[in-house]
């Protein structure tokens, strides 16, 4: 573990790798909160496949290979992109998940062409660029880091400044409007952020997986908190997390490509919310459900037996278990019921078979039976 | 033309039109995303099987890659159920985490054999003619006109079979389910299917171009046509004819075939957004142009009619005063009135205008309709 943390701070590749990696976490978790919450998920995914003939055409004319050029040229190409989804959404029938995996196939094959130009005209210079399909985080360097960090920052800049503006595009589009606020040129602007935040991501993991470090980590967080702070915090964190784990395990094992073991990361973190989110998460709605139905149980045995007994004009007179077993069907499960009504003290047993309400269990069950007239 | 490019043709031909039989169906059932889910999803199946068969032709392989397709999409479907998640986010993880395991399955346990991602990402068709088909000393042609030619006929003979389910499922899932026709098992059979061509896809265009294949043709289709049986036929239509021009392009830049393919696709796409009839872009210009040209001249011939023989006719009647009454600039007003005199509605009498016979009966035709 601490070998670990050493070689963290001072092994320079690993170190690299990881700022990297902890960066685009961030800047992908946190744009990606608004991309989820506004059912953009797979435009991120439209968004980096496209920046392929973006990062190539870059290249074609440049002559360069700076990641600032590259990342122009890709976030470009995904601007383009989403316009021409917008536009064909629009402008025709075409549904909008038709358009999008239209447009993401045929933007990367027009890149896979380009790419293919490239490599057998202008020789091997291009070696490198194929890394935008896959990723490549071992082969970041600090120039690159320091170019994601500062695109990254003021992306998250940006996002800050008009927080409240953004809350109002995701989640009540017709009052910003209303207010006079310009939503159309706020939409655009989410979008180039969002668009910024995929390109900073296409060295590390690649045009693929990319969608994954937009999605994955604000769908985890969605599961811990109703505020959009905290998810937008949360997201952020989860991405960052993902990213130095992805760096670190594939550092310490050989023949782990890293961007996949940041995804795979992700979809842990997933999992776990998914599962074990308060509130929310599955484990967490399962057991709630349960115990509703013990309470409601207990409170059927209890008024079961109170209707039994008011039969007999004494409300503590005892009756069978069998017969209150089968006034519900629930093979067995009235005993369980009665003996935690027995351990709250709301009944009592007559005899091995026989079991009576307790003068609090009486009066328990009449507020019972008064709140169940009057919810009904 | 030498026969190695007739057959690059032949396969690409037939790869295109497996694909955009059942992409039809994806594309009217609004889960074109799908397609590219389950291209990206199949990776691990592929790996997996090739492990299992160490051959990427084997029908075994393309059975368990298959079944990878199925799992994605109940994986999908679950994770959508809890109503935690939207159903695009659910995508969005689950196809990248799959991938991500194929990949790692890849550079972890497959270094020394002919497996590597580029290769089931990116496929590459230029190969295809020279791993052919023998049996009984007998060169059958590439294999991968095989292969694809076997998932083509199953598309075809499931569309046949089930055309009149699918038609129904898709387009009323509610009664189709109330006459008992099964849309989750007909939606599952169709799944299986794209699982399967694409998994049969993979090895000649690449999994991402197959998205191209599936979604292209069809929402070209659809452009043109409202009625489904012309849909599936011009879906494969446009298909080949991507085929066939994205290798011209290929072979013309030296470059991919499978990503000309898609970029012809694309470009055949823009052509129908375009210049599709009655419904492109062009069409509605025109369109829009010539409504707003007939009605024009509709209200002059009403401003006509309106002051014909009466005392104000000398002023009202002139081109210059169409200005100040219509609020028409004097170059729009000049077009009108060529326009009516062109048609035979309005004539010129020096400055004055006066109405035709044709002219009167416009008017009166367009103030009784209101």
């Amino acid at each position: 573990m601490l070998d670990l943390l050493h070689e963290l701070l001072f092994n320079y590749t690993l170190r690299t790798v990881a700022l990297g990696a902890a960066t685009l976490g961030i800047v992908g978790g946190g744009l990606g909160t608004y991309a989820v919450l506004r059912g953009q998920s797979l435009l991120g995914d439209a968004i980096s496949h496209a920046a392929l003939p973006g990062i190539a055409l870059a290249f074609l004319l440049t002559g360069s290979k700076a990641p600032i050029v590259l990342m122009l040229g890709a976030g470009a190409a995904g601007v383009i992109a989403t316009l021409a989804i917008l536009g064909v959404t629009e402008t025709t029938r075409v549904k909008y998940d038709s358009a999008l995996a239209l447009m993401l196939a045929v933007f990367f094959g027009f890149g896979l062409v380009l790419l293919t130009y490239i490599q057998r005209h202008a020789g091997a210079s291009q070696a490198g660029l194929d890394a935008f399909l896959f990723g490549q985080a071992a082969a970041l360097i600090e120039r690159d880091v320091v170019t994601m960090a500062l695109l990254g920052g003021t992306a998250l800049l940006v996002m800050g400044l008009f927080w409240k503006e953004f809350k109002l595009l995701a989640f009540d589009r017709a009052f910003g409007a209303s207010l006079g606020l310009p939503m159309r040129t706020l939409d655009i602007l989410l979008t180039t952020l969002l668009v910024i935040a995929i390109v900073i991501g296409l060295q590390t993991v690649g045009v693929v997986l990319m969608s994954a470090v937009i999605i994955a980590p604000a769908a985890a967080a969605r599961q811990w908190t109703d505020r959009l702070g905290v998810m937008t915090g949360l997201a952020a964190t989860f991405g960052a997390v993902s990213g130095v784990g992805g760096a670190v395990a594939s550092a310490s094992i050989p023949n782990l490509p890293t961007g996949p073991t940041i995804v795979l990361w992700m979809g842990i973190l997933v999992t776990v919310s998914l599962l074990g989110a308060p509130n929310r998460g599955l484990l967490w709605q399962w057991w709630r459900d349960r115990r509703n139905a013990r309470r409601l149980r207990r409170e059927t045995v209890l008024l079961d037996l109170y209707a039994l007994a008011l039969k007999h004009d004494d409300p503590t007179y005892a009756h069978a278990e069998s017969v209150l077993d089968a006034m519900n069907a629930w093979a067995g499960r009235t005993h369980r019921a009665l003996a935690q009504l027995e351990q709250e003290g709301f009944v009592a047993r007559e005899n091995a078979q026989r079991w009576r309400l307790t003068d609090a269990g009486a009066r328990h069950a009449r507020t019972l039976a008064e709140e169940r007239r009057l919810s009904t | 033309m030498t026969a190695l490019q007739l057959e690059i043709q032949l396969v690409a031909i037939v790869v295109a039109v497996a694909c955009a039989l059942p992409g039809v169906f994806l594309i009217l059932r609004r889960m074109a995303m799908m397609s590219d889910a389950i291209s990206h999803a199949i990776l691990p199946g592929i790996v997996v099987g090739f492990f299992i068969t160490e051959s990427l032709g084997s029908p075994l392989l393309i059975v368990a890659a298959g079944l990878t397709g199925l799992l994605t999409v109940a994986l999908v479907e679950l994770i959508e159920r809890t109503k935690l998640v939207k159903e695009d986010a659910a995508i969005g993880i689950v196809f990248p985490v799959l991938f991500s395991i194929g990949v790692i399955l890849i550079a972890r346990y497959a270094g020394d054999v002919h497996l590597d991602t580029d290769a089931v990402l990116l496929g590459e068709l230029a190969f295809a003619p020279f791993d052919r088909f023998t049996a009984f000393g007998l060169d059958l042609g590439p294999r991968a006109l095989w292969v694809m030619g076997a998932a083509l006929g199953l598309n075809a003979l499931f569309l046949l079979l089930f055309y009149k389910e699918l038609k129904l499922a898709t387009f009323d899932a509610g009664l189709a389910a109330t006459l008992g026709f099964l849309p989750g098992l007909l939606h599952y059979a169709l799944m299986g299917l794209v699982s399967l061509t694409a998994v049969s896809a993979f090895d000649a265009v690449g999994s991402i171009l197959v998205v191209a294949l599936m979604v292209g043709p069809p929402a070209t289709a659809y452009l043109l046509t409202d009625r489904l049986n012309w849909m599936i036929g011009i879906s494969a239509g446009v298909g080949a004819l991507g085929a066939v021009g994205g290798y011209w392009l290929a072979h013309a830049l030296d470059a991919s075939i499978a990503g000309a393919m898609a970029t012809a696709t694309g470009l055949i796409f823009g052509a129908a957004v375009l210049f599709a009839p009655g419904r492109g872009v062009v069409a509605r210009v025109r369109l829009r142009n010539r409504q707003t040209w007939r009605f024009a001249e509709q209200m002059l011939t009403i401003h006509l009619l309106q002051h014909e023989n009466t005392p104000q006719a000398q002023r009202e009647c002139r081109v210059a005063h169409l200005q100040e009454h219509l609020n028409w600039d004097a170059p729009f007003a000049e077009k009108v009135v060529n326009r009516g005199t062109r048609r035979g509605t309005v004539e010129r009498r020096g400055p004055y205008l006066a109405l035709t016979d044709d002219g009167r009966a416009l008017a009166q035709d367009a103030l009784e309709r209101t």
